[in-house]
């Protein structure tokens, strides 16, 4: 936490007005993501990780407190195409090919055809997808679609990558191996990443922290740091020191629970 | 009379031939799709023709094929010259005109909300109105040649076009669009690259409704006034001379107009929709 902030959150309000009566996301969420961590955020549904992945992300506005991405608001992050947001869902254009799809982002961002085309095939292999670059999204299993969307949110380059339970629609086979991929691609790019999940496990797997979160009002019930080292095979989810973390995660969730309900 | 008994005879085999085709192995197979609506068509002409002759049916009252189909080689030359008149000239204009100012409206409104609240009750307001209450008006203003029958058809196609488009502008997920803020995508790229590829099943539904739309407007068009050549006029004109046979000759270079028409349109659906499930 030493290194520079780059993600700062401090007393973050958000506050929806809906027909029946306003709901409270967020209260009071403050948070420092640093350069290169891995920070993943847990609680059931409706604590508001999403919510606050998307404030962050400038797709939400607080009513309360205050964001820094990079220093700068998240509006001016957004439009310096500051991070890659990977959806719940691919998203995939149908009628663009896979390499298509991937090159959204660079075509509207006007990179020249060159080097689109060298991106393209660089994330293409990353995601281990090469070869695919001609077919469409509907020919892919989900798997392979949420990976042509992680290269998508990857072609760009940028030095953020948020993802909103990227892997909750896959199955758990599929779900370890992206896993392991993700975890992989992060130690090579030296990204600096969000991630919501639902899964505990994927939770202290991934991140070098965890952020446990719980409903009505959305808020930060623990911050976990995750001693585990940075190489991590899949087995090391056997080990005491992993079950450990769970364990307090899984404590976390439950007290946040019983305050609410 | 004795013609009837054959009619009868050949109606109960082309179905049991049909019923067999259907329930072959033959039915999947292109020939097989192809064979059971020709069997049925075939079937229908002939025996159109043996009751007419075997009833002895005035020829004003309903032309036997055979004698449709010698008026349709005979008058080539005059079923071209109407088409070209009503087809090519009315029809085809006025859909081209039609869809490309609908589609344009349709930009606009999507653009600005005010029009959205303004113009699409007045275009509601429109497709309401009869088109023989148009018409008379419509040949008034443009005079009596192709251009006033243009006219016509822009104002059939206009709403349903004008509709479908902005439906299908609108028919985008709440990530997709998540997904061009997050590029920052200015309104023009989402609009390109997201919106109008995805309103293109909209679109063409439209466009295919339009394409009947145009033939019926130029057709009924030049019922109010006309040079003296187009479909419309001789259907009209051979109604009151009782040539019947020319008026189903005209019936029939419609039909297979509307047809091809349609296909075409089809076809480029087909090109330009390929991603989406119903295509694919």
């Amino acid at each position: 936490m030493s290194q520079a902030a780059v993600i700062e959150a401090r007393n973050l309000d958000l506050t929806f007005e809906t027909g029946d009566g306003s709901i409270q996301a967020l209260r009071d969420v403050t948070l420092e993501i640093g350069k290169g961590e891995f920070v993943s955020f847990i609680g059931p549904s409706g604590c508001g990780k999403t919510t606050f992945l998307r404030v962050v992300a400038g797709l939400e506005t607080p009513t309360g407190g205050e964001v820094r991405v990079n220093g700068t608001s998240p509006d001016e992050a957004r439009r310096d195409r500051a991070y890659g947001y990977v959806f719940q869902e691919a998203g995939l254009y149908p009628w663009r090919t896979i390499a298509g799809n991937v090159r959204l982002p660079l075509e509207i961002m006007g990179y020249s055809r060159s080097e689109m085309a060298d991106r393209v095939n660089r994330v293409l292999e990353l995601v281990e997808l090469s070869g695919f670059e001609n077919k469409h999204p509907w020919q892919l299993s989900g798997g392979m679609q949420q990976r042509a969307s992680i290269a998508r949110a990857l072609a760009f380059d940028a030095d953020i990558l948020l993802m909103d339970e990227p892997f909750g629609a896959l199955d758990e086979i599929v779900r370890d191996h992206l896993n392991e991929q993700l975890l992989r691609l992060w130690d090579h790019t030296g990204k600096t990443i969000g991630f919501v999940t639902h899964s505990i496990p994927e939770a202290v797997y991934l991140s070098t922290r965890v952020v446990v979160m719980s409903p009505r009002p959305g808020r930060i019930t623990d911050i976990i740091d995750n001693p585990l080292p940075r190489e991590r095979p899949l087995d090391i989810r056997d080990t005491p020191e992993f079950l450990e973390i769970a364990q307090r995660i899984r404590k976390g969730l439950r007290a946040g629970h019983s305050y609410g309900d | 009379m004795t013609l009837v008994f054959p009619a009868f005879v050949l109606w109960m085999a082309a179905w049991w031939l049909n019923t067999r085709i259907a329930g072959s192995s033959l039915a999947s197979s292109y020939a097989g799709r192809v064979a059971v609506p020709v069997v049925f068509g075939l079937t229908v002409l002939a025996i159109w023709e043996l009751v007419v002759r075997g009833l002895d049916v005035s020829q004003v009252i309903l032309p036997a094929p055979t004698v449709i189909a010698e008026t349709l080689a005979d008058e080539t030359g005059t079923l071209w010259i109407d088409f070209r008149q009503t087809a090519l000239k009315g029809a085809i204009s006025g859909y081209v005109i039609g869809c490309l100012a609908a589609f344009s409206v349709a930009l606009a409104i999507d653009r600005s909300p005010y029009l959205r609240r303004g113009l699409l009750p007045i275009g509601n307001f429109v497709a309401a109105l009869p088109i023989v209450g148009i018409a008379p008006i419509l040949v008034n203003w443009f005079g009596f040649d192709w251009q006033s029958k243009a006219a016509v058809v822009v104002v059939m196609v206009f709403f349903p076009i004008l509709v479908n488009t902005v439906q299908g502008l609108a028919d985008t997920a709440a990530m997709q669009r998540d997904l061009m803020r997050t590029y920052s995508a200015s309104y023009w790229q989402t609009l390109l690259k997201l919106r109008l590829p995805a309103a293109m099943p909209f679109v063409f539904n439209g466009l295919k409704i339009a394409t009947t739309l145009a033939l019926i407007g130029a057709i009924v068009a030049e019922y109010f006034g006309s040079p003296t050549r187009g479909m419309g006029f001789r259907i009209s004109t051979s109604v009151g001379t009782l040539e019947l046979a020319m008026v189903w000759s005209e019936i029939a270079v419609t039909a297979l107009a509307g047809t091809l028409f349609y296909g075409a349109v089809t076809l480029v659906e087909r090109w330009v929709t390929f991603w989406h499930p119903s295509q694919r």
